[in-house]
């Protein structure tokens, strides 16, 4: 009866039947696709780009090898084991009289200084007198500035000549290349950024906890309790929804501040003394205090979006069954609602590492996030590179979460609202 | 010989202080509102034996789930008291009555498999796991789903997952079960496969059923007794013969089973039936159920399987004849029903079984039906 398997299904007219239905959808097709595509060009531009170049940058190395074109290729070939000789210097010298002459050696001297400090004022010495060098070089060179009589810096200049670094991602985790080529840590002192990848990951952690615990009643409230209240309290989670990010999180400042409205509420209720305030903003109670309250709704809407999905009927089978009511919320009501926890959770760990604006407001000084170094890195050091580097490394750990949270849950599991 | 007499009143009166028996549920006068303004349930009174399986009938909104739910403690009543087995379990914890319940959509937890969901009840009552395990095969093996223990509630048809809530609701040995429209969301062939498993269950295990349902069908089939609501009163509560054969209101006839009714007024009563006047002039000979007196509105309900259609107008038992115009004739197969246009009434339909050559009858044809007295109840209007 079944048809064979060699012969392909065909329509009436003998044509296939895969051929056919990719016929008939291909209209449809077409307009989705157009009707999609402004959002389509928006992401690419928006969105696509703006990471691709990040990570781009994040390992680009251009600068040597674009300011010292010729001192590159006189050191092609050169071993390395002692200086170099008068070809390469003298090529130096002319890169350098290039460089000053179109003022473009300020990038070039920024990104050898990263690598070993003092090779910005070298630059930058022997650039402004290098009108008045004399050959041999080898000798006025190194008579300009003594950097250029050490071999570590030619072998520098040699190895920042290939295309690509790993040298920001080895900053952005505390570490560098040593001129001899091995990754050591750098100096304690200059260690900053793996404490704070690790402080914005655990205050993340703690913030999400924190979302959950008071978001769980809840959102369980929102999808038990008859539709004329639940969209009162629906209204009540979203109003600071639709607030300002920067209204809620400096109205936290107006509440925790040292002279704001719960110390002096604890004074006047002698609490505490009046010279004994608490320090509540600034640090990381601030950051944690206003971030649960901005993340809270991410974490109540799909849990709720979960719980809705429950029927009260489950509950009253456990009950009828003969659960007593924790025993039956735990076995029976809890279980379900995991997908809905998982998701919450991961949203708002997400958005938390990632948040920026909050921790810079009220942070202080111990409440900072890794973010908050992104931006130093753009906007006062300049080192682009590493800014993209961590940027790029945080990037990576969402990604990780989100692959992590598809296999134990499944993405499509999630409805948001 | 007195003396045994004597011994028989005593056990009489033993029996009427221990009435458990007669009187395994008690629902007193039970009131119940939501809101404040309006009763959905209004003194509501049943007595159930033990071993009884009781339909609760009604339209929706009629107040007959409402009433389950009371019973199994999900709703409170708002006035009056339910009693199980003598002891008044108003204020009793729904996890505390031990009634086994089958809901609606089968409430089956899905992130247990069907052993899991069927352990539950008695983990929770920490028999042991042999124990368990005992129970639950054997659960298992009533409603035949021997080797379905380890699947998901989602990988089991409608009917089996149906099954399965029956086995929970039965595993922990309840001596009552609530049953909440358990087969709304079955097929009609699957539907009646669980009622005639369900009704062997009860004769197996002899507990005590209640059972929800707006399905008359169903209701007939299964109950001891139906209780028929309408608008939170129970319009009438009896055997299922009874209620076909004998409704004592319109609403309960119009209810159960097809009914043709005629409007009329009652012009003379004689014992216990009566000559009602209809609207349309003609006098038609009735019981008198649940009629006023002389002058009051009455409706007069007939089945469609209780007329015949006259072939000698002059020869005839019935006490009722009158000439009707064949409107539509609908084959079905074992019978025939045929739409009449009969005392003013377009819809009045009759059925007739085909054997008896009435094939024939063709729209437009002017016939003679009759039927008697006795068929015909005068109810209230």
């Amino acid at each position: 009866m079944s048809e064979s398997p060699a012969s392909p299904l065909t329509t009436a007219d003998g044509v296939p039947l895969k051929v056919s239905l990719r016929r008939a959808v291909r209209r449809s097709k077409v307009k989705a696709f157009l009707l999609v595509s402004p959002l389509l060009l928006f992401l690419g531009v928006a969105f696509v780009m703006p990471i691709v170049e990040m990570l781009w940058r994040s390992v680009e190395n251009a600068e040597v090898s674009t300011y010292l074109p010729r001192t590159v290729e006189a050191l092609e070939g050169w071993d390395g084991g002692s200086l170099p000789e008068e070809p390469a210097f003298a090529a130096l010298a002319e890169d350098l009289r290039t460089g000053q002459e179109a003022r473009n050696l300020g990038l070039l001297s920024s990104r050898l200084n990263y690598e070993k400090s003092g090779m910005r004022s070298a630059i930058s010495r022997t650039a402004r007198g290098v009108r008045n060098l004399e050959p041999p070089f080898r000798e006025s060179l190194v008579e300009a500035h003594r950097a250029w009589g050490e071999l570590d810096t030619w072998r520098l200049i040699q190895r920042e000549a290939r295309p690509y670094t790993i040298s920001y991602y080895l900053a952005a985790v505390d570490r560098r290349l040593s001129l001899d080529g091995e990754i050591v840590k750098v100096p304690d002192h200059l260690e900053v950024h793996v404490g704070l990848f690790w402080r914005t990951f655990w205050m993340s952690a703690v913030i999400t906890g924190l979302t959950l615990v008071l978001g769980y009643p809840i959102a369980f409230l929102l999808a038990s309790l008859p539709l004329r209240h639940s969209n009162l309290l629906m209204i009540l989670v979203l109003l600071p929804f639709w607030t300002s990010l920067l209204v809620r999180t400096t109205t936290w400042i107006a509440i925790l501040q040292s002279q704001g409205v719960l110390n002096d509420l604890m004074v006047t209720l002698g609490v505490i003394a009046d010279e004994a305030r608490w320090q509540m903003i600034h640090n990381k109670t601030g950051t944690i205090v206003a971030m649960t309250h901005i993340l809270l709704p991410f974490m109540i809407l799909p849990l709720y979006s979960v719980m809705k999905t429950i029927p009260p009927s489950y509950m009253r089978a456990a009950r009828s069954l003969g659960g007593k009511p924790f025993l039956s919320f735990r076995r029976v009501y809890f279980p379900l609602t995991v997908p809905g926890i998982a998701a919450g959770g991961i949203l708002v760990f997400i958005l938390s590492i990632g948040y920026y604006i909050t921790p810079a407001l009220v942070g202080g000084q111990s409440g900072r996030f890794i973010t908050n170094y992104i931006a130093y890195h753009m906007q006062t050091s300049l080192n682009w590179g590493l800014a993209a580097a961590i940027a790029s490394i945080l990037l990576f750990v969402v990604i990780v979460f989100y692959m992590v949270f598809n296999r134990l849950i499944g993405v499509d599991k999630v409805k948001l609202g | 010989m007195n003396e045994s007499l004597q011994q028989e009143r005593n056990e009489d009166a033993r029996e009427a202080d221990h009435p458990t028996d007669t009187h395994f549920v008690r629902f007193i006068n039970v009131q119940k509102s939501y809101d404040g303004v309006e009763l959905v349930v209004k003194g509501f009174n049943l007595d159930i034996r033990r071993g009884e399986f009781v339909t609760l009938l009604g339209p929706s909104g009629s107040g007959k789930t409402t009433c389950l739910m009371m019973m199994a403690g999900f709703e409170t009543p708002t006035h009056g008291q339910i009693l199980l087995k003598g002891d008044p379990i108003n204020d009793l914890p729904p996890h505390k009555r031990g009634i086994g319940m089958v809901f609606q959509n089968y409430a089956l937890f899905p992130h247990m498999s069907v052993a899991e969901n069927l352990s539950f009840p008695l983990e929770v009552r920490h028999l042991s796991k042999a124990e368990i395990k005992r129970k639950v095969d054997r659960a298992l093996a009533m409603v035949r789903l021997e080797n379905f223990g380890d699947r998901r509630p989602a990988q089991l048809s409608g009917g089996q997952q149906q099954r399965v809530a029956l086995a929970r609701a039965l595993v922990f040995e309840p001596e009552l079960v609530l049953m909440d429209e358990p087969l709304g969301a079955l097929d009609k062939n699957l539907r009646e496969e669980m009622q005639y498993e369900i009704k062997r269950i009860h004769a197996n295990l002899g507990v005590t059923m209640i059972y929800v349902t707006h399905d008359q069908t169903e209701a007939l089939t299964m109950s001891d007794r139906i209780a028929v609501f309408n608008d939170g009163v129970v319009q009438q509560l009896a055997e299922p013969e009874t209620l076909y054969e004998a409704p004592e209101n319109a609403f309960v006839a119009n209810f159960i089973g097809e009914n043709n009714r005629l409007y009329g007024e009652v012009i003379e009563t004689i014992g216990d039936s009566c000559q009602v006047r209809l609207d349309s002039g003609e006098t038609v000979s009735a019981k008198a159920v649940a009629a006023g007196g002389v002058g009051t509105r009455t409706t007069l309900s007939l089945r469609p399987e209780r007329i015949d259609i006259v072939a000698d107008e002059a020869d005839h038992d019935f006490d009722n004849c009158f000439r009707a115009e064949v409107r539509e004739v609908i084959y079905l197969g074992d019978h025939l029903r045929t739409r009449v246009s009969v005392c003013g009434n377009d819809e009045f339909i009759l059925k007739t079984p085909n054997s008896k050559g009435y094939a024939s009858l063709r729209p437009g044809q002017s016939i003679v039906i009759g039927w008697s007295s006795s068929d015909c109840r005068a109810l209230d209007a």
